[in-house]
């Protein structure tokens, strides 16, 4: 942009802007310090809080009390897990519906996304009862099953916009050069398609890591992800803020740090390409 | 370039994703709308039996019914307010020239990705709590009597939390669609007199429309969903006064085991939902023949 603006004017908006960030991540900010405190001192005044001492205990209290890492465990295998399957399915269905379209492909690819609109609790009884009489209830191969069929319809779609960005003409120049299928897959397509690929396995990883629906209404204890994990200190049972902020630290940072990367694509994904 | 062969491969490779998309939506739907007409409780198996449209006769005429369905108005339309007029702020401020973008931008986006129960959890008791949190700290050291938030205002609460969450989503691709403006535009405007509230009504505002329109209908079908943050602070209570539409079929199925009744407020749920979603299909249908 060409306009010149002052450095006054510059100046306004970045203490204006920078102040409504700090405000905004404040509240994970805050839980940073208070995992860094003892019990007694997380529950005092902001002032005595940042005055206290700083000890690590909590983040091994949490651990030793009710295995933290088993459900860190199981949320890692469900988000990766899901993700994955998804792409298994949905890879084929994206690349034969960018690169032989059908007269059909856009309303199958329509429907596909009508089925991301049908409320979760509409269908949840269902579900429950069949998890239910199938021994799938707390496992995490039934939640692995169910969070890749509800962030399949976002990953064929995410995966259709960026191979419809491919030219066709450069798979045909392979074509006519004497590329079998195979290797008109392996060299041309795979190296053009992979950032696309990369980019849904992100969105999807970070979706399947906070989806609370299900993961609260179809495990116990065994299949537990963290957001099931983290529900459980909903009982007040004593002093246990500074465990509770160790826990939802580690939950939440590693999901923070895939998600800063993928900003981008998150618009791409979450408006299913309506807004670029 | 497409070939009878190759069509036919297309279809094998799409066929594994149609039928698995198929039985998840078909199988379920099906299986709520029969329960929605029998009379069937968890607590009593061998008693179910065919009831007709009793089951909705009772879910719609409980009381809680109506609570449910003005809270889940409550809900929607206040998260949506405040996070459409917050987001358009912030993406109009985001988009001006500043020292440290790239990390404002980061700092704003933050709470999208923190799990709904952490984020419930952390404002209840971290901020909200009227004895130990952050507010009451600061209120009683001004001599002030704390704010009991979830005592007195629990469904405000709520939506403050989902707020929290959802405005850095509006704000993202808000701030996308903003940067897609063509700036000549704007300078011309400018250089013709065009003082900043005339172009943002007549060229920002217009351009944002169906950003914004996408941000609604989207954030509609999430938070008609809302669970998790009701499920970790207050239970749906104080009585009702939390209870959406959501919360209150899982009450109903998941706590009181009533089968039935649980499944005919789904079969409502998914009518609600499908008004939002046709809007919404519309639109991304349009975008797709562009």
């Amino acid at each position: 942009m060409a306009r010149a603006v002052s450095n006054r004017e510059k100046t306004v908006t970045t203490i204006v802007a920078w102040t409504l960030g700090i405000l905004m991540f404040f509240p994970i900010l805050w839980i940073a310090i208070l995992s860094l405190k003892t019990e007694v001192d997380a529950i005092r005044g902001p002032i005595e809080v940042l005055t206290s001492g700083w000890t690590t205990e909590s983040y091994g209290a949490v651990q030793a009390r009710s295995d933290y890492f088993k459900h860190f465990t199981n949320s890692v295998v469900i988000a990766l897990g899901s993700t994955l399957l998804g792409l298994l399915i949905a890879v084929p269905a994206a690349w034969a519906m960018a690169f032989v379209p059908a007269k059909r492909t856009k309303n199958v690819l329509m429907w596909m996304l009508s089925t991301k609109m049908l409320p979760p609790v509409g269908v949840l009884i269902p579900i429950y009862l069949i998890f239910r009489d199938t021994g799938l209830l707390d496992t995490r191969t039934g939640l692995v099953i169910v969070l890749m069929l509800i962030n399949l319809p976002i990953i064929i779609w995410m995966l259709y916009t960026y191979f419809r960005e491919i030219p066709g003409e450069i798979l045909e120049a392979a074509r006519m050069d004497g590329a079998s299928l195979r290797k008109e897959v392996l060299y041309v397509l795979t190296p053009m398609a992979v950032p696309g690929i990369a980019s849904t396995v992100l969105l999807n990883v970070i979706l399947a890591w906070n989806e609370a629906f299900w993961t609260l209404n179809l495990t116990a204890s065994k299949a537990a992800p963290l957001t099931a994990f983290i529900a459980s200190y909903s009982s007040p049972e004593g002093l246990f803020y500074a465990k509770l902020s160790a826990a939802s630290v580690m939950a939440i940072a590693p999901i923070l740090i895939i998600g800063w990367f993928s900003q981008k694509q998150l618009v791409r994904g979450l408006t299913f390409g309506a807004v670029k | 370039m497409a070939t009878q062969h190759s069509r036919t491969a297309a279809r094998l490779m799409i066929s594994p994703a149609v039928i698995l998309l198929l039985a998840w939506m078909i199988v379920p739907l099906a299986l709520t709308i029969y329960f929605s007409f029998l009379r069937y409780n968890l607590l009593m198996p061998g008693t179910e039996a065919w009831t007709g449209w009793t089951n909705y006769y009772y879910f719609v005429t409980d009381p809680s019914f109506t609570d449910a369905i003005w809270n889940t108005l409550a809900l929607v339309g206040g998260v949506l307010i405040i996070t459409v007029g917050g987001g358009t702020l912030f993406a109009l401020l985001l988009d001006r020239p500043m020292w440290g973008q790239g990390i404002v931008r980061i700092l704003v986006i933050a709470p999208f990705f923190v799990m709904p129960t952490v984020s419930g959890l952390v404002w209840k008791n971290m901020f909200m709590n009227p004895v130990n949190g952050i507010f009451g700290h600061i209120a009683t050291s001004f001599g002030f009597e704390p704010f009991d938030f979830f005592g007195q205002a629990p469904m405000a609460s709520i939506i403050w939390i989902v707020s929290w969450q959802w405005l850095p989503f509006a704000t993202l691709i808000l701030l996308t669609a903003l940067q897609s403006l063509d700036s000549e535009q704007l300078e011309a405007a400018e250089m013709d007199g065009a003082s900043w509230l005339n172009r943002f009504w007549f060229i920002m505002l217009p351009h944002l429309a169906r950003a914004i329109t996408v941000v609604i209908l989207i954030q509609t079908i999430f938070l008609l969903s809302i669970f998790a943050e009701i499920l970790v602070t207050t239970n749906g209570g104080p009585g009702t006064a939390t209870t959406n539409l959501t919360y209150l079929i899982y009450v109903q199925s998941l706590l009181q085991y009533d089968v039935g009744a649980g499944s005919a407020g789904g079969v409502i749920a998914i009518i609600l939902a499908n008004i939002v979603a046709i809007f919404l299909m519309r639109m991304i249908g349009k975008n797709l023949d562009a």
